[in-house]
Formats: C-alpha cells, structure tokens, sequence
C-alpha cells in the first residue's frame, strides 16, 4: 500500500504530470503564466477542485451508473467550480480580477475529467484524494515553473504583487532576481508562453532519457505506465 | 454593418482565441498534424462555437438574468454547449451523411474546448446584444479555423524537417506556435475593439 502511496505521488509530480507529460491543460497553463503569482494562484484553484472532484467522484462511484457517468462527472465539476469561483470574487478579488474568464474555464480542464475518469471511478476515496493532490501539486508546480521563467526572463523579477493578490503573508516572495534589467517584454507577452513551453518539454525530455539511461541496467517496470499515458494524451 | 465587420476582423485576427486569448489549445495542438482533420475540426468547431454563443445569450438573457440565478450560470451553459454538440451531430448526420463522416469524430470533443465555453462567457461579460454575440462566436470560430489549417500545414512540412532530438514532436511545435504567436501580435491596434 505504502508503494502504491508513492507511485500515486510519482506519477502526479512527474511520470504522469498533467502538463509535461499528458499535454493537458494547456490553455490555463499558457494564459496565466506571465508571473509566477499569477500562475501560483490558478495552480492552487485548480488543485482544489482537483481534490474535491476526485474525492466527490469516487465517493459517489457506486451510485453512477457507467453509461451517464460522463455527465455527471461534469456536472459535479462544474458545481465544485462554481463554489470555488464564487469563494474567489469574495476572498481573493484582486486575484480573481485578474484570472477572470480562467477560473470559470476549469470546468473545460480535460485534466480534471480525466482523473475522475481514469483514477477517482474505480479507486476508494483515498488514493483518489492522494491522486487529486499529488495531480494538482504538480500541475501546480509546472505553472510555477512556467511563470518563474517567463517572469524572470520577462521583467526580471519573480513574484511580483504577490503580497497584494495572495495576501500580505506572501510577500517575502516578491524579489527582483537581476537589478536593473531592461525587461524582455516578448516573454510576458503571448508567444512567450509557447516558446517558454517548447523549451521545458524538450528540457524534461532530456531528463527523461538521462534517467532511463542510468536505469537501463536495472530493468523498470514504470516504462508500461509511460504507454497508458501517452494513450490518454492522444485521445484529448 | 460596419460595426459587426470590424467586430468580426478583430476576433479572428487582431484578438485571435487561440494564439492572443489561449482559448482552444487542446485541439489546437492535439488535431493539428494532419491539414483534412484540422480542417474538419474546424468546421466542427464553426458550426458549435456559433450556436453556442447565440444559445449562451439567450439563456443568459431569457432565463438566468430575469430569475436572478447568475450562480448556475457556469452549470447552465456547459449543459447548454454539451446539448448543442449532440444536436450539431444529429443534424448533420441526419442530413448530411457525407459531411458527418468528416466531421463525426471530431463533435464529442468540443464539448471540452474550452474556446466554446469561453466565448459564451464573454459575450456575457462584456455585454454583447443577440447580434454581437453571433458576431463575436462567429468570429471567433473563423479566427480558430485559421489558426488550426495554418499550423496544420506548417506541422506537415515540420514532419519532414530534421530536429534535434530533443525537440522533435511536441516541443518544436510549441515553439512553431510561438513564432505563429507572434506574426499574429502584428495584426494588434488594426482595429480598436
């Protein structure tokens, strides 16, 4: 169980991770990354309904009969995103302000439905819940990493307004990496996100290979995992 | 007339859902590497993105605005997209069966294209009227369809470029879209919507 506990962890933070290896996600992923603060926000608004649905979901897998599970899958999501939305405008506005039309539009993420499909039905409500964690802190902290870059080739701080958006606890965040830059605005900007995005998949890809490298020896049963997923990044 | 001219030339170029607003990505990049079913998903899309704004605003307008009920507002129009691409499929396959054969396929997988909710939800928030709205969502739809065929084609010769390694797949077309991306900043301040 302990090992299965671990795996679950693996694959949300890496060999399965939402964004660089299922390729999902990817609208809020590019649009919201301009700043690390931004991209910390929406990372944390999505592992919440994460959570929610994968615990919801399994939860209520006996009572869904498989052959209207998909509605009700949505629909449940969609509710959770709602309370969400709404918790946002009323605690987080400044934040909110600014995600705007991403928050509603987790409701569309085929990352949140693809767990319920392929995880949260058919396992107990724990791992489900770990499962919906270990997702969302990864989808979490492929944002992060997405906006540090673009932040700090962009204007060359990282954080910026975090104590405004988050709250006056995160403001020990907010730093200015390289002093006196000039700023690279192409980064903050659209295409920056997509040239960002290129270069970490390539970069993971590297790593990736590294590792299986150094394991070639030591024969690995993670490389049939690698199969399923790349099944379930072509169906979406 | 000129209003909806200008309003249809600066959502499908100047404010592009995909490469300026990134609405769409999925299919953007998950359909894109042949040209015939880029293409056909954006027909697809057309069809559904049009009704789906028009469908959005008069729910919006007829029902959740008089009842008071903005909080099922994102409930509501993901029903509404989701009935839309099952009566999108039913028609064309009642009709045209040579067109549901190119299209088919590709229905289910609007309903988690997030371009579709996206633009009912801004018709929503920046007031569009019936007409706009239809506008908007077809102009969307154009600048969408755009986007797909053009990338579509730069995927198939991309194919038979060598890449390194490391990039070739998914991180080269990345960075072909960031290049797309920005060709496409050069249409900005042509219209002041």
């Amino acid at each position: 169980m302990q090992n299965n506990y671990r795996q679950i962890t693996r694959n949300g933070l890496w060999d399965s991770n939402i964004v660089f290896s299922q390729k999902l996600a990817l609208c809020p992923l590019l649009a919201v990354t301009g700043t690390a603060t931004n991209g910390l926000g929406m990372g944390l608004a999505t592992l919440v309904v994460l959570v929610a649905s994968s615990t919801v979901v399994s939860a209520l897998r006996s009572m869904i009969t498989p052959e209207v599970r998909i509605p009700v899958f949505v629909l449940l999501i969609a509710t959770i995103v709602t309370l969400v939305d709404m918790n946002m405008s009323a605690w987080l506005h400044d934040l909110h302000k600014i995600l705007g039309l991403f928050v509603p539009l987790i409701v569309t993420n085929c990352a949140i439905l693809g767990r319920a499909e392929s995880f949260a039905f058919k396992n107990p409500v724990l791992p489900s819940l770990v499962d919906g964690l270990m997702m969302g802190i990864g989808f979490t902290l492929s944002l992060i990493a997405l906006g540090i870059v673009r932040e700090i080739i962009g204007t060359g701080g990282l954080f910026a307004n975090a104590s405004l958006l988050l709250g006056s606890h995160f403001s020990f965040l907010e730093m200015t990496v390289i002093p006196d830059y000039k700023g690279f605005l192409i980064m903050s900007l659209p295409p920056g996100g997509f040239l960002a995005l290129g270069f970490m998949l390539a970069g993971k890809r590297i790593i990736d290979n590294r590792i299986t490298k150094t394991r070639t020896a030591s024969t690995d049963k993670s490389t049939d995992n690698n199969t399923v997923i790349d099944g379930s990044s072509i169906a979406a | 007339m000129a209003e909806y001219l200008l309003l249809l030339i600066s959502t499908a170029l100047v404010n592009n859902v995909v490469l300026v607003k990134f609405l769409g990505l999925c299919p953007f990049m998950g359909v894109s590497n042949k040209l015939d079913s880029a293409l056909g998903m954006g027909f697809a899309t057309t069809f559904v993105l049009t009704l789906a704004a028009a469908a959005g605003w008069l729910i919006e307008h007829l029902l959740l605005a008089p009842l008071g009920l903005g909080y099922l507002r994102i409930l509501t129009l993901i029903l509404v997209i989701a009935a839309v691409v099952q009566f999108t499929e039913m028609v064309v396959r009642k009709f045209s069966p040579a067109l549901y054969q190119v299209l088919g396929i590709f229905l289910p997988l609007i309903t988690t294209n997030c371009a579709v909710l996206g633009v009912a939800l801004l018709n929503i928030q920046e007031q569009h009227n019936f007409m706009q709205s239809l506008a908007y969502g077809f102009g969307s739809a154009l600048g969408f369809t755009l986007v797909m065929v053009v990338f579509a084609s730069l995927r198939e010769r991309l194919a038979l470029a060598a890449v390194p390694k490391a990039f070739a797949g998914a991180p080269i077309g990345f960075i072909v879209a960031s290049l797309l991306s920005l060709a496409f900043m050069g249409f900005s301040g042509l219209t002041t919507h």
